[in-house]
């Protein structure tokens, strides 16, 4: 598949999950929290309108996927930028002014990257009560090293290219500098790793939640509906192949998108 | 060579440090004491068991103390396992984990190494975009979507493998868990040595291996292979640290009372020494091997060693 | 019969042909030039021959080497060829040589893959063969890494390695380009006494290398044969205008030579200028003035400290010591410090017009940004108009005004780059290997341009450059760079007519001259430029100088007046 394809494609589908998850709840009649025993582990079908059946506790498994779903990209999306703000933040910076400073911040990030984080990021949900916020900041904690080193790395490059050279002597000032000559030429490589970076904070948050450190009760993700899944599988797959398949696919998309738009991005720079 | 290695060895050190400090506080900052949720105790009880655990120090002085014990290779005793030491319980739940950790590793190195090579050599063909295709669905199937469901087709439905986990059950319990946990790193592995291989073979030393008259095998395992592997050298850090977490959720899913389910118990249970003894543990095995793999860097780029 | 005969070879990439029924022959023992320039398919055809070409490339033709048909054959049969039968060398040796395996390790394998002798012999061999093209101390520096290697010994590793097999053949894509000249001509020198009886197929942009070094000569030009001769009958009566093109175009050292300075006022002096980089001295005590209107040249191999001595001029890198003196006022600390007025007044052009265009800019915002600055009077539509002006001077029409850097070809990308800097009308224009990036024919009129624009407005430029029959060309005065010291600077007429450092003789005497009826002479300098981390004591010059005595290791000579030239030399003279 071509880039350009790859990227139409998996774009629109992440859409289509998208407006599913915000519409959804709100055309089915049923509600996520909802208990009715008398109801429990019901295979999907068109009666009560449970299009994905019902889970243990006789709870909607259409709306509970969708709020999953919504719960899953808010975290990813939230913790996509708290990375983004800082990676960028602390590359540009390390990158443009370069010398002792950047060797120090450098330092800084190459002794974090040995750090197992995961079990930081479980010290830190234990100690912490699970607070959900806490998802957010932990999950983007960890992603921001990837994109510091990156745009640290490419605003080096840049800053010794003669162009900003040839600027720097007629005189361009350097805020220009940074947002004329320097920034243009980062967006493509930031754009795709932040794309690349939201699969895996979604990987990060349905590990906790499947773990019963994230989300808690009657809230609910992917991961969580994944964990009550395997409890039930033995019963009613469904339960289990339903939300599983959705964070396989949302996953997929967002790594084929972010492959799609490093090709699109090599493809325009090498031109 | 000496040099380097030496300096890769100093370096680590305040990594460890960092590990070892970090986690303490944050264990420490913990809102509620282990003993929290018992029936409420008399005071004198509660304050013979923070004296009797030292909690009664100053936060300072509990680190030097436990550092203390550290060098002696001691992580002290678990809260909640109330007879055992940390150490004994790692001594308990490490094994099974090493066991289809390593396991994992050595299948993933092997599978994803072969199966990129071939991808490069092949590239463009149906081969390679579908080598391509399942790795892409490797690295976006998570363990804990891919565990459970193999073990619903294999296990439930089919009966090929046991589902469970049996201390007698011999090889074949080993086998889905170590599956489980290789194919993401078997995916992404093979897509690592894949863009590694295509690099490498474009550049032009590789033309010049050809204009030698030497054959595409001989390029490759003379030429090629070395420089294509530092790439996958240098993955080795975060996969070794990508199979802990998996196994976590493998032993979750299978059942294993490997560490990953003391740590998890010990997380829920608040037990706060074990949780500590594992990240520390964990955490001096992590950087352990990523110091082993940045002397094997040296080894293989004779320009890193000398520099 | 001819040992390689090539007909109707074309070379085609989807619907791009880039070679188009080019024959070719070289005769046993005979050596043929290769010539054109970027784009003319020469490396092209080169790589078509031994089937080293991409799998998306598709060739048509015939290509016979010793009566066999080898177009078309299996990989198998082409290993059978390959080395043994033909040796290829590559331009990049720092490329071409694999980073991780030492050299002995490279030669080697080379005789075990085919065959010619068991593990110890290979190793006497490659030993052997690392001797025989000149390698100091072969049995230890066969277990070097090609970085341990400096680029002269590099590329005689390569050289052993096509020869090592003993070949029939011996085909040298562009061999020296990425070597320093004093370099070069010891590399051309092996190359003459080693092949023996080995036919050579060299293919080259400089007509210099072809004209004393090649016995036929083919010149390519987009992909065909426009001509094809004995060398010295093309080069005297050449039977096609692209042919005459390229010779007129290229600069010789041995003659010609710019007019005498127009003014005698200076407008930039520099004193005793020193640029460190941590340990290392990049530049040590320079000065030298420039005059206005005038051209000094600055020439020097690599790591001559030349493009760090404009560099610290210019404030773009922190001078150690001394100071820059223009008009009057004196410039220190980095560019952002100094006053606009002084920086608007000195502007550079790059060697690599790609990379000193930002990418994501269109023509017109890369060249009027200096003039947001400078004459922040001015509104959108006479900064447009001041663009086109200077487009227009520099011989580029309005449509280019749109355009992105990676739609111009190179010398439109090094015009712009020109554009960009004398939009401001600047006293002195610094270009630092300006045209060391351009083909011949490009440079010409680059070169032409600068001239142009010098004349009519009078302006002094630096030009710094390793070429030195591009410099005689275009400089008015010369100064000589050695190791990051001035070793000699003096008129034009003067420096290439009687030099008087001994480096500077032996630069002159290394340059191939574009004309078969001149004999390139041997290679004068032995050995390559030390380690700026560990210079030679006393001269720095004198591990490499014919006239070295005892003084010359022990003191280092001062730059002294001699009567038209200033030396640093102990034993000057011509």
């Amino acid at each position: 598949m071509s880039g350009n394809r790859t990227i139409k494609v998996t774009g629109t589908l992440l859409l289509l999950i998208t407006v599913m998850a915000l519409v959804g709840p709100w055309i089915n009649p049923n509600d996520y929290m909802t208990m009715d025993l008398d109801r429990i582990l019901r295979s999907p079908s068109a009666a009560g309108m449970h299009w994905f059946g019902t889970d243990g506790l006789g709870r909607d498994l259409f709306v509970r996927t969708m709020h999953g779903i919504r719960v899953t990209m808010l975290v990813a999306i939230v913790a996509s930028l708290v990375s983004l703000v800082i990676g960028v933040a602390y590359g540009a910076i390390a990158g443009f002014v370069g010398g002792r400073v950047d060797a120090v911040m450098m330092r800084l990030v190459d002794t974090l990257y040995a750090l197992p984080f995961i079990f930081f990021v479980i010290l830190l949900m234990v100690a912490f009560e699970r607070n959900f916020l806490l998802i957010f900041v932990a999950i983007g904690a960890i992603n921001w090293l990837d994109m510091a080193r990156i745009v640290r790395g490419q605003t080096l490059s840049l800053r010794e290219r003669e162009f900003v050279e040839a600027a720097r002597l007629t005189g361009v000032s350097a805020a220009r500098i940074i947002f004329r000559h320097i920034a243009p030429n980062l967006m493509g490589i930031v754009i795709v790793y932040v794309t690349l970076t939201i699969p895996q904070a979604i990987l990060v948050e349905s590990f906790l939640s499947f773990l019963g450190l994230g989300v808690q009760e009657p809230q609910t993700s992917l991961g969580a509906l994944v964990d009550a899944g395997v409890n039930q599988m033995e019963r009613a797959a469904f339960t289990l192949l339903i939300p599983a398949t959705l964070l396989a696919a949302i996953l997929m998309c967002f790594n084929f998108l972010g492959d799609g738009l490093r090709d699109y991005f090599d493809a325009r720079h090498s031109q | 060579m000496l040099r380097y290695t030496l300096l890769r060895i100093v370096g680590a050190i305040p990594t460890l440090l960092l590990v070892i400090v970090l986690a303490f506080l944050m264990v420490h900052a913990a809102p509620g004491g282990p003993f929290d949720d018992e029936r409420a105790l008399p005071p004198e009880i509660e304050a013979n068991i923070a004296a009797a655990y030292h909690l009664d120090e100053p936060l300072p002085k509990q680190l030097l103390r436990y550092m203390g014990g550290l060098l002696q290779g001691d992580l002290g005793p678990s809260y909640r396992y109330r007879d055992y030491s940390v150490n004994e319980l790692i001594g308990v739940g490490f094994p099974y984990s090493l066991r289809i950790g390593a396991s994992a590793m050595a299948l993933a190195l092997l599978v994803g190494v072969g199966a990129g090579t071939i991808a490069a050599l092949r590239q463009g063909t149906l081969l390679d975009r579908v080598v391509m295709g399942f790795s892409m669905i490797g690295i976006s199937i998570p363990v804990l979507v891919v565990a459970p469901v193999l073990v619903l087709l294999l296990a439930v439905k089919l009966h090929w493998l046991p589902a469970g986990w049996s201390e007698t059950g011999g090889l074949r319990h080993y086998l889905l868990p170590v599956i489980t946990l290789a194919l993401p790193q078997i995916a992404y592995i093979a897509r690592l040595t894949r863009a590694s291989m295509i690099d490498v073979l474009s550049r032009d030393f590789i033309r010049t291996a050809y204009a030698q008259g030497l054959g595409t095998a001989t390029v490759v395992r003379v030429h090629a292979l070395k420089p294509a592997m530092l790439p996958v050298l240098s993955y080795m850090g975060p996969a070794i640290a990508a199979i802990l977490t998996g196994s976590v959720v493998v032993e979750e899913i299978f059942g294993i009372p490997g560490l990953g389910q003391f740590f998890i118990g010990g997380a829920l249970n608040r037990d706060y020494t074990l949780v500590l003894g594992i990240v520390v543990f964990y955490a001096t095995l992590i950087i352990a091997l990523n110091l082993l793999v940045d002397i094997l860097y040296g080894v293989i780029d004779p320009r890193v060693r000398y520099r | 019969m001819s040992l390689l005969d090539v007909t109707g070879l074309t070379i085609r990439y989807g619907d791009d042909t880039v070679v188009a029924g080019v024959d070719l022959y070289v005769e046993r023992g005979e050596s043929v030039g290769l010539v054109g320039e970027s784009g003319s398919g020469k490396s092209q055809s080169a790589l078509a021959i031994l089937g080293l070409l991409p799998k998306n490339a598709r060739v048509e033709g015939s290509i016979e080497f010793d009566g066999q048909q080898i177009l078309g054959e299996s990989e198998e049969s082409l290993n059978t060829i390959r080395a043994r039968r033909i040796g290829m060398v590559f331009q990049d040796p720092m490329q071409a040589l694999n980073p991780y395996l030492r050299i002995g390790a490279q030669l080697e394998q080379i005789i075990l893959s085919h065959g010619l002798a068991e593990r110890d012999e290979a190793r006497r061999r490659a030993t052997e063969m690392l001797a025989k093209v000149g390698l100091p101390d072969p049995e230890r520096q066969s277990r070097a890494y090609p970085h341990q290697l400096s680029g002269g010994m590099r590329q005689r590793v390569m050289l052993a390695s096509a020869l090592i097999a003993e070949p029939d053949l011996l085909i040298a894509d562009e061999p020296t380009t990425a070597l320093d000249v004093t370099v070069q001509a010891q590399i051309l020198d092996l190359l003459e006494d080693i092949r023996d009886n080995t036919a050579l197929l060299l293919i080259t942009h400089d007509l210099g290398v072809v004209a004393g070094y090649c016995e036929h000569m083919i010149v390519l030009e987009r992909g065909r044969v426009v001509d094809a001769g004995p060398t010295t009958s093309l080069f005297a009566a050449p039977g096609h205008a692209h042919t005459r093109t390229l010779i007129a175009a290229a600069p010789r050292v041995d003659r010609g030579g710019a007019p005498a300075p127009v003014s005698a006022s200076t407008i930039l002096s520099v004193g005793d200028a020193a640029v460190d980089y941590d340990e290392l001295h990049a530049v040590i005590d320079v000065s030298f003035a420039v005059r206005k209107g005038e051209t000094v040249a600055v020439v020097g191999e690599s790591g001559s400290g030349k493009s760090s001595l404009v560099r610290a001029v210019l404030g773009l890198v922190p001078m150690a010591a001394g100071r820059v003196v223009y008009s009057g006022e004196t410039l220190d600390g980095p560019v952002e410090t100094r006053s606009l007025g002084g920086r608007r007044d000195l502007q550079l052009v790059f060697q690599d017009p790609v990379s000193a265009l930002n990418p994501q800019m269109r023509v017109q915002t890369i060249v009027e940004e200096s003039l947001l600055v400078h004459e922040p009077a001015l509104g959108a539509a006479e900064r447009r108009a001041s663009v086109v002006a200077m487009l227009e001077k520099v011989g580029l029409e309005e449509k280019f005004l749109r355009r992105f850097p990676h739609e111009l070809s190179g010398g439109q990308a090094q015009r712009v780059a020109i554009a960009r800097a004398l939009i401001l009308d600047p006293k002195i224009l610094i270009c630092d290997e300006a045209v060391a990036a351009l083909d011949g024919t490009v440079r010409a009129q680059v070169l032409d341009l600068l001239r142009g624009v010098q004349q009519e407005s009078g302006l002094s430029i630096i030009f710094i450059s390793h070429d030195l029959a591009v410099v005689r060309s275009i400089s008015h005065r010369v100064l000589v760079m050695y190791m990051g010291r001035l070793v000699e600077a003096a008129d034009n007429e003067r420096l290439f007519a009687r030099p008087a450092h001994p480096y500077t003789q032996a630069l002159i005497k290394s340059v191939p001259v574009p004309d078969p009826v001149v004999a390139p002479g041997r290679a004068p300098l032995l050995g390559e430029v030390p380690s700026l981390l560990n210079p030679p004591s006393g001269c720095v010059f004198h591990p490499r100088c014919p006239r070295a005595d005892a003084a010359c290791s022990d003191t280092t000579p001062a730059l002294r007046d001699l009567g038209g030239t200033r030396v640093a030399c102990h034993h000057p003279g011509d």
